[in-house]
């Protein structure tokens, strides 16, 4: 909390309180607000761990689904999940990135290109999930002939995620001073060595964030699944089966299968430790990896 | 500048990858038209605002094609969320930036970016186990226009409050100081200099939420009962364009399913129309 | 002698240990003029900077020394609007001519900014990086070629024992020492600072400075700066530059004795006084 917020407390807690009602009003309003979604939130959460709890064993995280997910477990789901995130990254780092640096370091005085890109990142991530899902299914699933499949659905989030990561990567860049592109052009150094090895490592902080913002963004994805990556509960072959995600499942458990609440609430824990889980170690990987490098005094 | 060739070979390979992103916006509504093509030409665009309801299948001339159900549906839905998530979105902003104690600032944002992390297919699942049928105890059937309101306007709070909560932080330090130096009270230095101030931080934010609100599709499909029809009150069902979409696509057939990319067509027109109106906005305010 | 006593005598240049007596250009300057997005920033510059010389560029903020230090370099085609007109030559050859090889320049033509900018690598990896980038292949050279300059710029003794940690954590000082020394690694023929010292504190101000004076006569020395006591401590010559009408322009250049002591133009007389600029 800065300065600032703190002088007005100072000040204002010498304020009589009968002399300034819109305050009082104001103050309890705030504060019954805020207690009211705290409320909600643990009611929500609250009402999942203890629905969760019964059905979180080993087996429920390692074995196959049956009787329509009723019993059995999540394990090809999770191993499809992941899949699904690893081509959907394999594919929206590299051109996020790559993008991101364009953007940074090619387009500081304007130009159409990229007013161009920024204008369309800007529109794709407003997008509603199910307009990527008829994306998806029209370009990928059946232009491109790959049916309902991993690699299909792993695409179609790739392009969910593209605008996050350029997003922040870009904004990572920008926060780099000019003093290190300074220093590396008065040495001679090309733009590519400086990039390399100058530039990203210090950026490395924003291309976390949308990392992090694209995984979750990535794994809780139903929508745009729903009709490209399909339904098939079973474990995946290859890149080019079918496969269902967590979140899929969730929706399967929760609309197409009476008596299934029991392992979607599970299933919905297991999702959001994942997400946990996956924050963490990013923020971890990251955090040893940049203490390496750039801890300034 | 760069006279190396391999700083060319870098150039040229950023701007493709630049292409790509860029043109992967190009690429969804060339695919949403040209899918769309068959709908609108036997169809007619006409039709899909003014046929009597939806009910698609039988073929161009016999089915019945409008979208205003569930547009309607949509747009209620999202503007209820709207109306609620924002005083409440506002209210938890100034919160965190104004009223709370350090710590408990601290962790309630926490609990706000948990709330913004988690994904729309466990809001809706709760919603479906939970929030319906209480619903359902005071005015059947539960699944309903007021559960999708409710569902939303939390799904929707952690975007405002975050975007806000930023906008209030980064108002001029040198604008609290003069009002706490004018001795002005805590509610009055907020609604006299910050919230003015923060304005268009707070503007965007709403416009962002709207524009999530209005392309949900997973918790509004679990929560709302999926009827298309106009509804006549806060319990009806409702069915909203994005639902339909992911209700029907999976057997549609032929003029069914090119209509279905109509209203994709429809959900693209309204996000881009959001996303001008949030640079304008943005705009406006920079030279206010 | 203290070091900030700016009424100390000025040693007559011929005096100081191992300056440079025979005054041969390395670098000439012919009408040098820059302008961004149409603004004049400097004008009809023509100076002759010697080799083996330590030149103090003086002058109030805002007169175009900075403009004028980058154009030595072609550090003014990364400002987006500059145009650079007249010309600047090294050993004869123009280095703004189309096809002049920038990366063989910058690598003669070493400089170092007024806020210390060690890339955010490991204090060895600062030195190495450039090396290897510039064709050194061996390890071992390049690592006997960073001790070596280390020791010249006498940081070797503090870092020895940490050369893998992070340059950022050094102070501000070490940190500037340690940019010259990258810059010294490649083995320069001139070397641009640009107020190398006022981001630094004193004792660290001095020790830059001692070392900006060990560099005489190896290095072809260019120095802006605003501190007048330190450019009589250090210039071998002198330019001092103003602004007339609204453009930096070389109002006087000559020797340090006789700059300092005998100025003959009146706005320098002034500026060295104390009473202008």
């Amino acid at each position: 909390m800065s300065t600032p917020e703190r002088a007005i407390r100072r000040t204002t807690s010498r304020v009589a309180p009968s002399s300034d009602w819109p305050g009082c009003v104001a103050a309890g309003t705030v504060w019954l607000v805020a207690l009211l979604v705290a409320c909600v939130f643990f009611w929500i959460v609250g009402d999942l761990i203890r629905h969760a709890l019964p059905h979180l064993t080993w087996s429920f995280l390692v074995e196959a689904p049956s009787d329509a997910g009723r019993s059995g477990g999540i394990g090809p789901i999770l191993v499809s999940t992941m899949w699904l995130l690893g081509v959907c990254l394999t594919v929206s780092v590299p051109i996020g990135v790559g993008a991101a640096m364009y953007l940074a370091e090619f387009t500081r005085n304007g130009g159409r290109l990229g007013r161009f890109v920024r204008g369309s990142l800007d529109v794709l991530a407003g997008v509603p999930s199910i307009v990527f899902g008829l994306f998806g299914n029209a370009l990928f699933s059946i232009y491109l002939g790959m049916g309902f499949s991993i690699l299909s659905g792993g695409l179609t989030l790739a392009c969910m995620v593209l605008p996050i990561l350029i997003r922040t990567t870009e904004e990572g860049l920008r926060a780099v001073p000019d003093d290190y592109r300074r220093a590396a052009v008065a040495l001679g150094l090309s733009q590519t060595v400086t990039m390399w090895r100058v530039l990203l490592p210090a950026a490395a902080p924003g291309l976390i964030v949308g990392l992090v913002l694209g995984i979750g963004r990535a794994v809780g994805e139903t929508a745009a699944l729903l009709f490209t990556s399909g339904y098939v509960d079973r474990m995946p072959e290859s890149l080019l089966d079918s496969g269902r995600s967590l979140a899929v499942h969730i929706y399967d458990l929760a609309m197409n299968v009476p008596g299934g609440s029991g392992h979607a609430y599970a299933t919905a824990f297991v999702l959001i430790g994942l997400l946990l889980v996956m924050n963490v170690l990013t923020f971890w990987i990251a955090d040893r990896w940049l203490h390496r490098r750039v801890t300034p005094a | 500048m760069y006279p190396l060739p391999t700083d060319a070979i870098l150039r040229k390979t950023l701007r493709t990858t630049a292409a790509v992103a860029g043109g992967v916006m190009l690429l969804i509504f060339a695919f949403l038209a040209i899918e769309s093509l068959p709908a609108l030409r036997s169809v007619g665009f006409a039709r899909f605002f003014t046929d009597p309801s939806w009910h698609p299948a039988g073929g161009a001339q016999v089915g019945r094609f409008s979208l205003t159900p569930m547009l309607v549906g949509t747009l209620t839905a999202a503007v209820g969320a709207v109306l609620l998530a924002t005083p409440l979105g506002i209210a938890s902003a100034l919160f965190c930036a104004f009223y709370a104690p350090p710590r408990a600032g601290a962790a309630y944002r926490g609990l706000i970016e948990l709330l913004a992390g988690i994904p729309s297919v466990i809001y809706g699942f709760w919603g479906l186990v939970v929030l319906a049928p209480l619903i359902r105890h005071w005015q059947p059937p539960g699944q309903s226009l007021l559960a999708g309101v409710l569902i939303l306007s939390v799904m929707i709070l952690p975007t405002v409050a975050l975007l806000a909560e930023s906008s209030l932080r980064s108002v001029p330090r040198a604008y609290l100081q003069g009002a706490a130096a004018l001795g002005l009270s805590r509610w009055a230095t907020i609604r006299g200099v910050a919230l003015p101030a923060a304005r268009s931080g707070i503007v965007a934010a709403i416009l962002l939420a709207t524009g999530r609100a209005l392309g949900e599709t997973m918790a509004v499909l679990m929560v709302t009962g999926n009827v298309a029809r106009v509804p006549g009150s806060v319990f009806d069902p409702i069915r909203t364009l994005t639902a339909n979409i992911a209700l029907e696509l999976g057997y549609a057939l032929d003029h069914h399913r090119s209509a279905l990319f109509v209203s994709g067509l429809l959900l693209m027109v309204m996000t881009v129309i959001i996303v001008i109106a949030a640079a304008w906005s943005g705009r406006r305010h920079e030279h206010a | 002698m203290s070091a900030s006593d700016p009424n100390q005598p000025i040693r007559p240049w011929a005096e100081r240990a191992g300056c440079c007596p025979e005054r041969k250009p390395h670098l000439r300057v012919h009408d040098l003029s820059v302008s961004y997005h149409g603004t004049p920033a400097i004008r009809n510059v023509t100076m002759d900077l010697s080799r083996g010389c330590i030149t103090a560029i003086i002058g109030p903020s805002g007169c175009g020394k900075s403009t004028f230090l980058n154009c030595l370099n072609r550090m003014t085609d990364l400002v987006p609007g500059c145009r650079v007109k007249g010309s600047v030559r090294l050993d004869g050859t123009d280095i703004g001519a189309d096809g002049t090889n920038l990366i063989a320049l910058r690598r003669r033509v070493g400089m170092i900014f007024q806020k210390p900018n060690p890339f955010p690598l490991s204090i060895r990896e600062n030195l190495t990086f450039p090396l290897k980038h510039h064709g050194v292949r061996n390890r071992h050279d390049r690592e006997a070629q960073a001790e070596a300059v280390l020791r010249q710029v006498g940081l070797w003794g503090e870092v020895k024992d940490r050369l893998d940690q992070p340059a950022l954590r050094l102070s501000g000082g070490q940190q500037q020492r340690l940019c010259l020394a990258r810059a010294l690694v490649l083995n320069p023929e001139v070397i641009l600072l640009d107020e190398p010292c006022s981001a630094l504190d004193p004792i660290a101000s001095g020790m830059v400075e001692d070392l900006i004076a060990s560099l005489r006569t190896s290095y072809t020395v260019v120095i802006v700066t605003h501190n007048l006591p330190q450019a009589r401590r250090l210039a071998d010559d002198v330019a001092m530059f103003w602004l007339v009408d609204g453009a930096g322009t070389l109002i006087e250049y000559g020797t340090a004795g006789k700059l300092f002591e005998t100025p003959e133009k009146e706005i320098t007389a002034d500026y060295l006084r104390g009473a202008r600029g």
